[in-house]
């Protein structure tokens, strides 16, 4: 249950407990909404008592008479406006003059409504307003959150491409200077540093411009009917050196063809991404397990590694742009942390899905089912 | 002047820490260094040292906040530094952000990373007052 609070304004005291009867159990509901909303009711009898009482608490509706002893209703709108209030005003009048609606909507004024009303017009001028007043705070809340979603992401990217600058230029000053003296391979190490710096940083920069396309739609998506299992090999092929120098065995089960409607770009991007956290993140003489099957209209590509695996928070994070597991046995593994929040983007733009099971220590297995 | 100050580096990026190592043990001063905010930890139960300078977001955004307050809860008056690569210009908040947080983020210096290596010797000089 929500509640909304209606202020209603009107120096005729018929017509306010009139409105209080037909509101006080009065709900209203949407579809699109799990909760319903109720109404706390207030009375002002003048503009001068109204203003006094929207300064001093929140009021998400007003209903407002429009000829009333003191100051008119359409100056207590004025007020409303320059105070910024985020409540909508409802004039309510039995001057119902065109002159009069034309210039309270102008001020701001969400609705206007004839007296005499019915208790059905009353309940449906209610429903409307409740209905614009969510609407409103709901787009506002979800600009906000994507401002702070965006936020977040630069200060992340921010730090992330700082870090290997600082790093670089640390080193080079070090050179410059030749503070380590006449050791050579000192600087050979830096220079090693560096470079290995800077292809990090790279990476970072494509994985960070596919992450893009993909998010603004922009990305030039072929879809055409593919052989993943020929894309799945060259994958191998391309993480093989990786795999040789972890020692680690790679058992495959493909069938001879699959074909999918597909980017063929974008299924190398998830073999890839999955296939080289298997190797990052194996331990030595470890393995790699890669199926790829078709099933129920369904193709299923499985790729499970015996290498570190994660704890279930660990795993809840995972496709969050940026995020990267530290602990101690991750320290020494380089990745941007964009990788699998690609994959999974990629995933979703294909209406498939992605399982992980992971245990700690024992090893992480990823399926990825895509409908053919 | 060669003196047996320690001084305790901890930064979860292996490059920085090794220029700052670096930096520091040609300034003259014995150095301890970690890795990781957990590293830190066991360094900051067992062994002695001087001065800490600190990375802020390692394993967790704020590492550097919880190790700075886990210090000084043993020892008030050690001195310790903060550094962090989060640029202002990002308007990222990495100082305390109110009094409650000031309360406990005790920090005596944060420092911007980059910074040059005679800047931070004479941070450094000040701090323990040298």
């Amino acid at each position: 249950m929500e509640k909304l609070t209606i202020l209603i304004v009107d120096d005729e005291e018929g017509i306010r407990t009139g409105i209080r009867r037909v509101l006080r159990n009065f709900t209203v509901s949407f579809p699109f909404y799990e909760h319903d909303f109720e109404y706390d009711l207030i009375d002002a009898e003048t503009g001068e008592q109204a203003i006094q009482i929207i300064d001093n608490q929140n009021i998400d509706i007003i209903l407002l008479d429009n000829k009333l002893p003191g100051i008119e209703g359409i100056e207590v709108l004025e007020y409303i406006n320059n105070k910024l209030t985020d409540c909508a005003v409802m004039m309510i009048t039995s001057y119902a003059s065109m002159d009069l609606a034309i210039k309270a909507t102008n001020n701001g004024a969400f609705n206007f409504i004839p007296k005499p009303f019915s208790q059905q017009d009353l309940k449906s001028a209610i429903e409307s307003i409740t209905k614009h007043l969510f609407l409103k705070r709901m787009t506002q809340k979800m600009k906000l959150e994507a401002k702070n979603i965006r936020f977040k992401f630069l200060s992340v990217l921010s730090h992330e491409l700082k870090s290997p600058i600082n790093a670089v230029e640390g080193y080079l000053r070090i050179m410059q200077d030749k503070q380590a003296g006449t050791d050579i391979s000192a600087y050979e190490n830096m220079i090693e540093r560096s470079i290995d710096r800077l292809k990090g940083m790279r990476n970072l920069i494509m994985d960070m411009l596919d992450l893009t396309k993909i998010e603004s739609g922009k990305k030039n998506r072929e879809l055409k009917n593919i052989d993943i299992v020929e894309i799945a090999n060259m994958c191998l092929d391309s993480i093989e050196p990786m795999a040789i120098q972890k020692n680690l065995k790679i058992i495959k089960e493909f069938p001879k063809k699959l074909k999918i409607n597909a980017d063929s770009g974008e299924i190398e991007i998830i073999f890839n991404n999955l296939l080289s956290n298997a190797v990052k993140y194996n331990k030595k003489d470890g393995q790699i397990k890669f199926y790829l099957k078709n099933e129920n209209e369904k193709v299923i590509f499985i790729i499970e590694d015996s290498g570190i695996g994660m704890t279930e928070e660990e795993k809840s994070s995972l496709f969050e742009d940026f995020k990267r597991i530290k602990n101690e046995k991750t320290k020494n593994i380089s990745g941007s942390g964009l990788g699998l929040s690609i994959m999974k983007k990629i995933i979703d733009l294909n209406k498939g899905n992605v399982k992980i099971e992971s245990k700690v220590d024992i090893g992480s297995k990823f399926t990825v089912e895509i409908p053919v | 002047m060669k003196n047996e100050k320690t001084i305790l580096i901890t930064d979860d990026d292996i490059d920085y820490l090794e220029q700052m190592k670096f930096h520091v043990e040609n300034f003259g001063y014995k150095t301890l260094t970690a890795n990781s905010q957990k590293e830190c930890e066991q360094i900051i139960e067992n062994e002695h040292f001087d001065l800490a300078i600190l990375d802020l977001m390692m394993e967790n955004d704020d590492s550097g906040f919880i190790l700075s307050y886990k210090i000084k809860k043993k020892n008030p008056d050690l001195p310790v530094i903060l550094a962090t690569s989060v640029s202002s210009a990002t308007r990222f908040v990495f100082e305390p952000e109110n009094e409650t947080e000031k309360s406990w983020i005790k920090a005596d210096k944060y420092l911007e990373k980059g910074i040059r290596p005679d800047q931070l010797q004479r941070e450094i000089s000040k701090l323990l007052k040298l």
